[in-house]
């Protein structure tokens, strides 16, 4: 029998796809839609200054901060697992390296890695306790959401002696040399030349209107790339898909499921302790409403991107520009006539947009009629 | 020599060493006695049916034979050697592949993807090793063509092939990761004609690379079209073992039922099971 030689027929009842439909098939598809009609809307609507470099800065910073989390939150789901304790774990996470810097005086070099630990640790216990029990993770890290906020609050009286800020961080980490990496602005040089061959507005003295890239931007830019990387080109990647798509499935076949949700809410934890240490270093306190509902925002960036809620389906690029269309909605109405009050109906009619067409989309990838 | 049909293709080795065997097989669970006595086993290269009503034990049997259950009494010899297979790890490293009936695929993911879940082939070292999803497109692919399935391409998502196809899927699957003996549950109680077809021409495919394919069923003409051997269970005891050519699907189809009600039914159906 000539079964091992190749079989070059081309079935017929195989149609050729059309380059439109095979797009239509990626997860991140919705969100570079959505970025377009947003950016088409602001241009109509907006002031033209929403545009300019300080502009598209200005609306990048909050879209970086919230974009870290929706990247941790987006590969969580697609793990197949939510993690609602991340608003709270921001404020947690900066509460604990504000201890480490105002009351055991630690160097950078000592708080930041001390607050990822910390941070994982928290996550791990979260996944341990979503894996050992079995529970949704939506009800067991909804009690982390009251309780990481609770011991922030604490937490923060017990170190600040009654109040619920602790101030002065800037002053202590102003020198440290590993300061630059999480706040302020990066390649002050690059923008200084650039206002000098005119490519950027400048101040009427020449001196650019923006000094430099905001950290958090890199950052989240950075995260974005990994988390693209580790999703769609290492076999963690494979199983995280595997994990969120079928627990079960992956696991007869050999997936390590436990070791990876709970590897992805340590991730999420460390996400969230990422900008409590960019925010608590650029605004030199910490307070116990840092990170006030993020964890919402998070998943709604993350479903903007096409994260199923059902797991096993997104990406990392969709929750980066679901974030991005966040941040622009968010300052893009300031620079509109519009009510800012506006911007809560736009997020939820978004998220709505968004849950329909995610759910088509998956219709047309499974082939379900 | 049996003669040839449209899904069995040459007999197998009758002399050939079996590469499982079970011996006198007994599962209790509790004061319930699911196996009283099986004894079963499979040569290189040949299609051995398990057949047996709903209950009749066959699925604790192939539990049995692929690690999830540990027999009571018996004696499980792979390769000739005693063997206990503490979990469905073991017995898979063995060599020995189970394709359960929810086949473990993942509908989102695309086939390759699910071909490789759990054995990514990788390239690079260190911070760069990743998974070599080119050579894992080009496998899918080839292996599935020799199946006689032409994918729309490796990235096609499985929940957009049928469940014939899905099949097909998961025993190439099991096939390439070097799998000796092939346990297919109810393969094609699920299926429609036209993909029982396509399952039972790949059981003849993977027959002819000389892997022992135990194949479950409780439908006799499916069993009657791939099979060298047929092993009927009833109540937790095998009825016997017959080779191809040497019994009607009748006398199958009775001794599965247990002979009695059988005949009463099969005269007021007229004939039609």
């Amino acid at each position: 029998m000539s079964d091992t030689t190749p079989n070059p027929v081309v079935d017929e009842r195989i149609k050729a796809e059309p380059l439109i439909s095979r797009l239509m098939k990626r997860p991140e598809l919705g969100a570079i839609a959505g970025v377009v009609l947003v950016t088409a809307f602001f241009l109509i609507t907006a002031d033209s200054a929403m545009f300019t470099t300080a502009g598209i800065i200005n609306f990048l910073t909050p879209a970086a901060q919230l974009g870290i989390l929706a990247i941790g939150a987006a590969m969580l789901m697609i793990g197949g697992e939510f993690d609602l304790s991340i608003g709270s774990m921001v404020a947690f996470a900066g509460l604990f390296f504000g201890i480490c810097v105002m009351v055991w005086g630690f160097p950078l070099i000592v708080a930041i890695p001390l607050t990822f630990v910390f941070a994982a640790f928290v996550g791990a216990i979260n996944g341990m306790i979503v894996i050992r029990s079995g529970l949704p993770s939506f009800i067991v890290t909804l009690a982390f959401l009251f309780i990481l906020r609770g011991l922030s609050l604490v937490g923060l009286k017990w170190a600040s002696g009654g109040s619920t800020q602790l101030r002065g961080v800037r002053d202590a980490t102003e020198n440290d040399w590993l300061a630059p990496f999480f706040s302020g602005d990066a390649f002050p040089g690059l923008f200084a030349w650039l206002a000098e061959k005119g490519l950027v507005e400048t101040f009427k003295n020449g001196t650019p209107k923006v000094s430099g890239m905001p950290v958090e931007i890199l950052w989240f830019v950075v995260l974005a790339l990994v988390a693209t990387y580790i999703l769609l080109r290492t076999p963690a990647g494979n199983w995280i898909f595997a994990a969120g798509g079928d627990s079960n499935a992956a696991s007869n076949s050999g997936v390590p499921v436990n070791r990876i949700k709970i590897s992805l809410f340590m991730v999420t934890a460390c996400c969230a302790a990422l900008v409590a240490i960019i925010t608590v270093i650029d605004a030199g306190s910490t307070d116990a409403r840092r990170g006030f509902q993020k964890e919402f925002e998070a998943i709604i960036a993350a479903v903007i991107g096409g994260c199923l809620l059902t797991g096993g389906y997104g990406s990392a690029i969709g929750a980066f520009f679901g974030s991005i269309i966040f941040g622009m909605v968010v300052i893009g109405l300031t620079y509109t006539d519009f009510d800012q009050d506006w911007f809560q109906v736009f997020l939820g009619g978004m998220l709505l947009i968004a849950v329909l067409f995610n759910n088509a989309i998956r219709k047309r990838v499974t082939g379900e009629r | 020599m049996t003669e040839d049909s449209k899904f069995h293709h040459g007999d197998s080795d009758n002399n050939a060493a079996p590469i499982v065997q079970m011996k006198d097989i007994e599962k209790h669970f509790g004061n319930i006695i699911a196996l009283a006595g099986v004894s079963f086993d499979i040569r290189p290269g040949e299609c051995h049916c398990l057949l047996g009503d709903n209950g009749a034990g066959k699925s604790t049997f192939i539990k049995t034979m692929s690690g999830v259950h540990q027999p009571t009494h018996g004696e499980i010899l792979f390769e000739g050697k005693p063997m206990s297979f503490a979990t469905p790890r073991d017995s898979m490293e063995a060599g020995i592949a189970t394709v359960f009936q929810d086949l473990a695929m993942i509908p989102l993911m695309s086939v390759s993807r699910n071909f490789f879940m759990g054995r990514e082939p990788t390239k690079g070292k260190g911070l760069t090793k990743r998974f070599d999803i080119d050579t894992a497109n080009e496998i899918t692919m080839s292996e599935m063509r020799k199946m006689g399935i032409n994918l729309r391409g490796p990235d096609q998502a499985v929940g957009t092939l049928s469940g014939g196809e899905r099949q097909t899927v998961a025993i190439a699957r099991a096939v390439y990761f070097g799998a000796k003996v092939l346990i297919l549950d109810e393969p094609t109680s699920a299926l429609g004609v036209r993909q029982t077809s396509n399952v039972l021409a790949t059981i003849d495919k993977v027959r002819s690379q000389g892997v022992g394919v135990v194949f479950i069923s409780h439908n006799v003409r499916h069993a009657l079209a791939v099979g060298d051997r047929f092993t009927v269970l009833n109540r937790g005891k095998t009825l016997g073992t017959a080779k191809r050519g040497e019994i009607t699907p009748e006398e199958l189809q009775d001794l599965m039922a247990g002979g009695q009600e059988l005949a009463q039914l099969e005269g007021s159906l007229g004939g039609t099971i």
